[in-house]
């Protein structure tokens, strides 16, 4: 069965088979997973860091107010996030250690920052890649930290506007508290909504989490994290039965660490990571598993990796999982090779449905098939399919694609269909279309 | 390439799989020619911007910079009966109202009282007392009474987007509608992937209902809808264009004799945790949309919009007070609108719990002392004629206790 174990590593913890990719891991399934996990994460160039993007904007809102923004906005964010795409999408394609860019997506959902925020169009790109990838296989906590320093998120979630009321500047200008990182942090990025936090923990996270903020025009590193301690509430803070005293910026460091380290969290992740590499319905012993690997590395998150290639549940079933529309769109173009350009691939992940981080709230895309498969989304992706298909032209060969991507899991009638479709067109868009590729 | 309208005249003739799909002649009478109509806010709309209580003497000092002027002042609010008005950018509400077609439920809440907006819409769709308290809809289960999963051919239900929001997702086959803008698929090609799909739990479902939704909509939407670029369903970027393009096609849909009788439309951009603003700022051009879009619904439905009611409800309200960022946080009631030619309008209801610090829930939020659920068994029952004991039961079990509302539709 060691081909239908390499369908697993390909697709549900690698991004579909390039030509030849499948007989690669067919070798040792595991071993192929473990490799990429092993090398570092790799950096991507990015036409501009996320501080430099954020200055950008400071920039323009100063000199020219809303009207620039707007400008800056509809113009150059638009097409930084275009290009940004188009390059995140051709290296899901190309790359040859497509768990490590798998890992990058999960992670950037687990920690969403979207696009539907107008100025995350030029900040969530470098978000992926300055907070997010160089943590995929290192520590929860130090991703965490990335994260909530990070220009993007502490904008999209508000907290670079957080004022203590009873800071300097909050006394003086009478501003004050913005919940909506606090809450978020404790909701979705560490304990879950079931995770035994109160509201009056939240208060007490955003006090905690007051003057994260951004340097301004002018100052020393303008647009990137700055703690500012006139805005910081001063002050004993309580959270969740734990006491912190007044100590600035490293209040906010201890409490995010106790937040990773906090046992609600290991759940939590696990959970979302089992149901992402298992099943939808990860069996509860593989994420107790996974809890206590989380929990006795200090949230290594390539151990974490390592651990559900290693439980016996991953590879009980052939294809749980029905791939997302993003899922679908790269392992299609895995499979022809064929990327083009990046209006091209972004507006494809969007015509069905997932825009690259694109999620419609802060708690990201949803993770199983339930939210993703519905009577319209079947005919688009199908529809998609043929538009692909049609588009290849005379050079590909359906049965050669056949072999090396669902070959190993194909039944007889998918293998028919294919085969005697009545055009190539549609032979190319069956086989994409079919339920072994629409699966993981 | 056979084009899909003409191809899914050919349906019943091509072969087992798809004699399930059944022509379209078999379209079964509805059960009702009532439609109803449930518009989801993500997110969390702010009531007291909506429809702001410049009556309540604690209103100014309560809501800050977020309080607007009164009515007949420059950009104050519209006034609905000297208590309430409505935000400036809902106009088109506003003339609904004064021709006695639209209501306000104010201080309205569900019974959630925590605050992750994710549970909280979990709990709006599910419709028990807790989130993920049932893994299907209310709406579904409603249809399912309605007969919606016995009558043939006929999907009462609809929903807008790619996917189905767990409102009406559940054991009731319900339709769908989202604009096109790919190839379309000959039936040959269709009906061997259907063959393929049947086996598997997830897509053969999905796409047999696709392929009959398909051929609902195409009859309907003759000459098709432009390449209007829209993801609603939680799954995409939503703007004014897709609000309007999905209300008239809802208009359309639910208009037809054979058409749908119930849809679901789902808008989002409502979290506004900053610059909220006034007429200017995050909140004011989604209310435009949302009211633009009501009024392009009540357009296209025509003379059903006579037998309509549209419900238009959030997860939660927001603080009572600004946050520090211009902005408001999670909070707890807030507004509900009921519009439509059925609806007994022209009234703001609900008891009003004022704005006073000591009459705030938990000292920051407008208290609730409507619950959402008494409005929705209203017009399950008074409109679509559901019995009461079915209700209870089936629909929204665990709230019996919870009454009805009393004259809210025309009789």
């Amino acid at each position: 069965m060691t081909t239908r174990d390499a369908f697993i590593a390909v697709n549900r913890f690698g991004l579909g088979a390039r030509p030849g990719e499948l007989a690669e891991a067919s070798h040792d399934p595991r071993g192929w997973i473990e490799r990429q996990l092993a090398a570092p994460p790799g950096t991507r160039p990015i036409e501009a860091t996320g501080s430099q993007r954020m200055a950008l904007f400071q920039e323009s809102r100063r000199r020219g107010g809303d009207q620039a923004v707007e400008t800056l906005f509809r113009q150059n964010f638009r097409d930084m996030y275009l290009d940004d795409m188009g390059r995140r999408a051709r290296t899901q394609i190309e790359s040859g250690t497509p768990v490590i860019e798998r890992l990058v997506a999960f992670w950037s959902n687990h920690f969403t920052v979207s696009v539907q925020r107008p100025i995350c169009l030029g900040l969530a790109g470098p978000f992926e890649q300055e907070a997010i990838r160089p943590h995929v296989t290192g520590r929860f906590r130090d991703m965490l930290l990335a994260v909530a320093r990070h220009p993007a998120m502490l904008t999209y979630l508000d907290n670079a506007q957080s004022v203590g009321p009873g800071s300097r500047a909050g006394t003086r200008m009478g501003r004050g508290l913005n919940e909506n990182l606090a809450r978020e942090i404790m909701e979705l990025h560490t304990l879950g909504v079931n995770g035994g936090y109160t509201q009056t923990d939240v208060r007490e996270l955003a006090k905690i989490l007051t003057g994260w903020s951004l340097g301004r025009p002018g100052e020393n590193g303008a647009g990137g994290f700055l703690f500012r301690p006139v805005i910081h509430e001063p002050g004993e803070k309580t959270l969740l039965g734990v006491r912190y005293a007044e100590a600035g910026e490293r209040e906010g460091i201890a409490a995010l660490t106790a937040l990773a380290r906090h046992q609600a969290t290991a759940m939590h992740v696990a959970t979302k990571f089992a149901r992402h590499l298992v099943a939808d319905r990860p069996p509860a012993a593989a994420v107790d598993r996974l809890a206590r690997v989380f929990r006795d590395s200090d949230g290594d998150l390539g151990a974490l990796a390592r651990a559900v290639a290693a439980l016996p549940e991953t590879w009980a079933q052939p294809a749980p999982k029905v791939k997302t529309p993003a899922e679908f769109v790269v392992a299609a173009l895995r499979a022809t090779g064929f990327a083009g350009e990046s209006r091209t691939l972004v507006a494809a992940q969007a015509l069905l449905g997932q825009p690259p981080l694109a999620a419609p709230s802060p708690a990201g895309w949803p993770d199983v098939a339930g939210q993703w498969i519905g009577p319209e989304s079947v005919m688009r992706r199908a529809e998609w399919a043929m538009a692909l298909a049609q588009r290849l032209g005379q050079r590909a060969q359906p049965m050669a694609l056949y072999d090396a991507t669902i070959g190993p899991l194909a039944g007889d009638a998918t293998r028919a269909a294919i085969e005697r479709a009545g055009s190539l067109a549609e032979s190319l868009a069956l086989l994409f279309a079919s339920p072994e590729f629409q699966r993981r | 390439m056979i084009s899909r309208r003409h191809s899914l005249a050919l349906l019943g003739a091509a072969g087992a799989t798809m004699a399930a799909l059944g022509p379209r002649a078999a379209l079964a009478r509805a059960a009702t020619d009532k439609r109803f109509v449930f518009v989801i806010l993500r997110g969390a709309l702010d009531g007291l911007a909506a429809v702001p209580p410049f009556g309540d003497p604690a209103y100014r000092s309560a809501r800050g910079a977020l309080a607007f002027a009164e009515p007949g002042r420059n950009d104050g609010a519209l006034d609905l009966d000297g208590r309430f008005g409505l935000h400036p950018a809902l106009e088109k509400l506003h003339a609904m109202y004064q021709a006695r077609e639209m209501l306000v439920v104010h201080a309205v809440a569900t019974p959630y009282r925590a605050r992750s907006h994710f549970d909280a819409q979990d709990l709006l769709e599910n419709g028990t007392t807790r989130p993920r308290g049932a893994a299907d809809g209310w709406l579904n289960r409603a249809l399912g009474l309605l007969g919606g999963g016995r009558s043939g051919d006929q999907r009462l239900g609809l929903a807008v987007g790619q996917t189905v929001p767990l409102v009406l997702r559940g054991a009731t086959p319900v339709g769908a509608w989202a604009p096109q803008q790919l190839p379309e698929l000959n039936v040959d090609f269709m009906s061997r992937l259907a063959q393929l799909y049947a086996p598997d739990p997830v897509l053969g479902p999905a796409i047999r209902e696709g392929m009959r939704a398909q051929a609902m909509n195409d009859s309907v939407l003759r000459g098709g809808e432009g390449g209007g670029r829209m993801a609603q369903g939680g799954n995409g970027p939503r703007g004014p264009r897709s609000v309007a393009a999905a209300a008239q096609a809802v208009g359309r849909l639910l208009g037809a004799a054979q058409g749908p009788r119930a849809a679901v439309i789902e808008i989002g951009g409502w979290d506004t945790h900053s610059g909220q603003g006034l007429l200017t700022g995050r909140l004011a051009p989604v209310l435009r949309m949302l009211g633009d879009g009501l009024g392009a619904l009540k357009t296209a439905l025509g003379p059903a919009w006579r037998e309509t009611v549209i419900a238009v409800a959030t997860e939660f309200g927001r603080t009572v007070a600004p946050n520090g960022t211009n902005g408001t946080d999670h909070g707890t009631a807030g507004a509900a609108f009921l519009l439509g030619g059925a609806v007994a309008g022209g009234r703001v209801i609900g008891t009003w719990p004022g704005l006073a610090p000591n009459r705030l829930l938990e000292g920051r939020d407008l208290a609730p002392t409507t619950d959402l659920t008494g409005v929705l068994k209203a017009v399950l029952i008074g409109h679509l004629g559901l019995p009461l004991d079915a209700v209870d039961r089936v629909v929204f079990p665990g709230a019996a206790a919870v009454a009805p509302l009393p004259d809210l539709l025309r009789t």
